[in-house]
């Protein structure tokens, strides 16, 4: 076929550019799902724990939301419920990124253009992004049911699980080559299949509350809406109890549907065209835009509002989910300890309550990573040279964005804790003390942020060809010694050196002020040092 | 008091010297060229001039400030296109060019309007749905909205069909006309020709010829054919001869001005029947600046070293 002439050159292409995202995602998910398996076994050891487990599960809305229908109380349905959901979304969102990575980003770039006028068919883009993503989704898969089987658990369960998982990346491999034919930019195409990710959630969580508990109390029928939900179908395959095969047809399906009507639109449209037509713009530039803070408003605000909808959404799920943490956790001393350790403090609610605004914290510290590494974008595009080139003093230009940065965060951060308390309120009684004293308490991680944003500006300063993988590491360090370092008994001295181990875990503890002051102090110093260095070195370098 | 004054100005980058000793003097109301070929330093030398990169060694004034430390000030003065022209994506072109006028301290909005229709630049569409040209035009008009003493054009015309390339040659001479100074990075030749009072041609970090184009033309030899009666000997020896050939009966050869003279009274000894002389090109003139390796081979090429 002539359409796809040089598919497998373009293929072992792909699969040469991401050799090291490919290997993380083939290797990592499997690791995940078995690190969190064996998590899992850890705090439900025994029958009846498990039996609790499930019955809790089956009647609580807000596991049948976020965890989806428990199938039973076997060892495997408990692993399922507690990873499914995340090794989900997960395997969704790197199968939408790479594959409008591998062909919208290709239009967009003009690489396709190059390529095109190369003995390559038309459809050889497309074919090659999916059978990479595919391939990579069915490794994964592979490598998870070798996994689950290796931790002890029954094969058939093992493979319909793992299955489950890989299907629904496949079946957002499908949406993405669909939108990836919609969207002029990738940066369009990924937000629609990303929003399709959105929707198939709320879809499945829609269904798995509305559905049934059956007469046994330990399992639950979905209603319909999980069934229009692609990791909805990943719940009906039912591992591990009583599995159902055929639906493992479902994304399969979907994927030969998609690449229909993909092929279908990439046949009649142009290259570099998409079905949305791009929007213009005013011919005049408005009075707000024209200085560094009306262009740094304009150039975060559409990031900002998608990440103050999704904190407002997880926090008020979670506001809502705590008043049930006693009943969930509070016959499990393992599980109840697993919160404290995250939260601190007596009282389980409050610990939970801690904890999650501390998970937050860490989140909103990848916008601000994020908002100030657009810095050097804009230096590696050479947009940076000719904003330099103006009557804009560095300094001021650079404290500008940080300012930017850390006002979003800010408000983010406020956001989330109030959401949270308007959730808990909602349920528990007084919504409006809990939105003020929860909001408040989230502001008061304001200082671990400011530290985050001085570590990003003094490499964006000192050392800019490394800023963008240092300060992503950084993050992910901070990361992994809060989740981490309590479970694995890291000494103090590592833990102290992420500045979210420094805010007290209000309002599981009191208000402590000095450590606030000190984090806002060595903010501070960063932030100095890294406008220092921008002031004094080669743009671009 | 000259514009922009560069004395052996050194900037290095690593183990790497992009710029070498190079020197650059451009007067107050003059269009100045900039010429060199790929790598030899010319961005690097024109981010000097806009405090971007610091020098490591030699003076750089430019309006009488430096660049470095008063870069702020400075850049009040002068407006820059850069050569390679990166916007907002989704900033529409409109909105663009009157951010750069607003961060440069303010555009004449009139003179925004008239080269936007000159240009054919239409302000309403996003920036990354601009080619390179469009993208380069909106650079173009917000330099040259704004009124400022000294215009840095950093091979400004590369994306530009030839339309536009002509409108943009009548809006330089018209900055010249109204006495502002222009730098001009540039590889097209003709342009150069057409707008440049002097031009400044530099290699590998260095300035190798400096002057107006009438001054490089006189150092550049001419190209001489002759056909004689008797057969021509001797030629090779006279002094500031070189590349002598015999082609079809003819000989080609080419000679130094200053020794245009000799070569006559030697020719005139053998009969001579036909005779053509032609002055170099500016083509032939920057090859012979442009490279060594490029030069050797090429029919015009050999130099005056």
């Amino acid at each position: 076929m002539n359409g796809l002439a040089g598919t497998g050159r373009l293929t072992r292409l792909a699969l040469r550019r991401d050799r090291i995202r490919l290997a993380l995602w083939v290797l990592g998910t499997p690791l995940l799902g078995l690190a969190l398996a064996a998590s899992v076994t850890g705090i439900y050891p025994d029958d009846s724990s498990r039996l609790g487990y499930a019955r809790t599960s089956a009647s609580s809305v807000v596991a049948r939301a976020f965890n989806g229908p428990i199938v039973g109380p076997d060892l495997g349905a408990v692993v399922v419920a507690e990873t499914y959901v995340t090794l989900a979304l997960l395997v969704a969102l790197l199968s939408t990124f790479a594959v409008v990575r591998h062909t919208r980003q290709n239009e967009e770039t003009g690489r396709a253009e190059l390529l095109g006028a190369a003995v390559v068919g038309r459809y050889a883009l497309l074919a090659a992004a999916l059978l990479v993503v595919v391939g990579a989704n069915v490794v994964t898969a592979v490598l998870l049911a070798l996994g689950f089987v290796a931790s002890g658990l029954p094969v058939a369960g093992s493979v319909a699980a793992a299955l489950a998982i890989g299907g629904v990346g496949v079946a957002f491999t499908a949406v993405a080559a669909v939108t990836a034919q919609l969207s002029v930019t990738s940066r369009g195409a990924n937000a629609l299949a990303a929003a399709g990710v959105g929707v198939a959630f709320v879809l499945r969580a829609a269904g798995d509350v509305l559905g049934r508990q059956t007469d046994d109390g330990l399992r639950v029928e979905s209603a319909w809406p999980s069934w229009l939900s692609p990791i909805g179908w990943g719940n009906q395959v039912r591992a591990f109890g009583g599995e159902r095969w055929w639906v493992h047809a479902l994304p399969v399906a979907l994927l030969a549907a998609a690449v229909a009507l993909a092929v279908l639109l990439a046949g009649r449209r142009d290259l570099g065209a998409g079905l949305f037509a791009a929007r213009r713009g005013p011919a005049r530039a408005a009075s707000g835009l024209l200085g560094p803070a009306g262009l740094v408003w304009r150039l975060h605000r559409g990031a900002l509002l998608g990440w103050a909808v999704a904190v407002a959404v997880l926090g008020f799920s979670m506001g809502v989910a705590a008043d049930e943490v006693n009943d969930m956790v509070g016959e499990n001393p393992a599980a109840a300890e697993a919160i404290a350790q995250l939260g601190g403090g007596a009282n389980l609610v409050d610990a939970f309550l801690a904890a999650m605004l501390g998970l937050f914290a860490l989140t909103i510290g990848a916008y601000v990573v994020q908002a100030l590494l657009r810095t050097r974008g804009d230096e590696t595009d050479g947009l940076l040279e000719a904003i330099l080139a103006t009557a804009v003093d560095r300094i001021r230009w650079l404290t500008t964005q940080v300012l930017g940065a850390i006002l979003g965060a800010a408000a983010l951060l406020l956001l989330a804790g109030a959401a949270t308390g308007l959730g808990y309120g909602v349920v528990a009684g007084d919504p409006l003390g809990r939105t003020a004293s929860l909001g408040g308490a989230a502001l008061l991680r304001l200082p671990a942020l400011l530290v985050v944003a001085g570590v990003v500006t003094l490499l964006v300063g000192l050392a800019p060809r490394w800023s963008v993988a240092l300060s992503w590491s950084a993050l992910i360090g901070f990361l992994l010694l809060g989740q981490l370092g309590a479970v694995l008994d890291l000494p103090q001295v590592a833990l102290d050196l992420s500045p979210y181990t420094h805010v007290p875990s209000v309002p599981a503890v009191d208000v402590a002020v000095p450590p606030l002051v000190a984090l806002t102090g060595v903010a501070a110093l960063l932030l100095a040092a890294g406008l220092a260095g921008f002031r004094h070195r080669d743009v671009p370098s | 008091m000259p514009v922009i004054s560069i004395e052996h100005l050194v900037k290095t980058f690593g183990a790497v010297r992009a710029l070498d000793g190079l020197d650059l003097r451009v007067e107050a109301g003059e269009v100045h060229g900039f010429l060199g070929p790929n790598g030899a330093g010319k961005s690097t030398t024109i981010r000097v001039l806009l405090g971007l990169l610091r020098r490591d060694a030699g003076e750089v004034r430019v309006l009488d400030a430096d660049p470095w430390r008063d870069a702020v000030a400075l850049h009040r003065r002068l407006a820059y296109v850069p050569g390679d022209v990166s916007l907002w994506p989704n900033l529409s072109g409109g909105e663009a060019i009157d951010l750069f006028g607003a961060l440069r301290g303010g555009l004449d909005r009139r003179r925004r309007d008239e080269l936007l229709e000159r240009f054919v630049l239409d302000p309403t569409k996003k920036c990354r749905a601009y080619s390179k040209g469009n993208r380069q035009k909106v650079a173009i008009v917000a330099a040259l909205a704004t009124p400022v003493e000294l215009y840095v054009l950093d091979e400004p015309t590369s994306g530009l069909d030839p339309l536009m390339e002509a409108v943009f040659q009548d809006e330089v001479r018209q900055l010249a006309h109204s006495g502002a100074t222009v730098l001009l990075s540039s590889h097209v030749l003709a342009e150069v020709e057409a707008l440049c009072d002097r031009v400044s041609i530099i290699r590998e970090g260095r300035t190798v010829e400096s002057g107006t184009l009438t001054e490089l033309r006189h150092l550049a030899r001419t190209t001489v054919t002759v056909q004689t009666a008797r057969p021509l000997t001797g030629v090779e020896a006279l002094p500031g001869v070189h590349e002598v050939r015999a082609v079809d009966g003819r000989t080609s050869l080419e000679v130094e001005p200053a020794h245009l003279d000799t070569l006559l009274a030697h020719l005139v000894g053998f009969g001579v029947t036909a005779l053509t002389s032609a002055p170099p090109t500016l083509e032939e003139l920057f090859l012979r600046h442009y490279g060594d390796a490029s030069a050797n081979g090429h029919r015009a090429g050999a130099g005056a070293r």
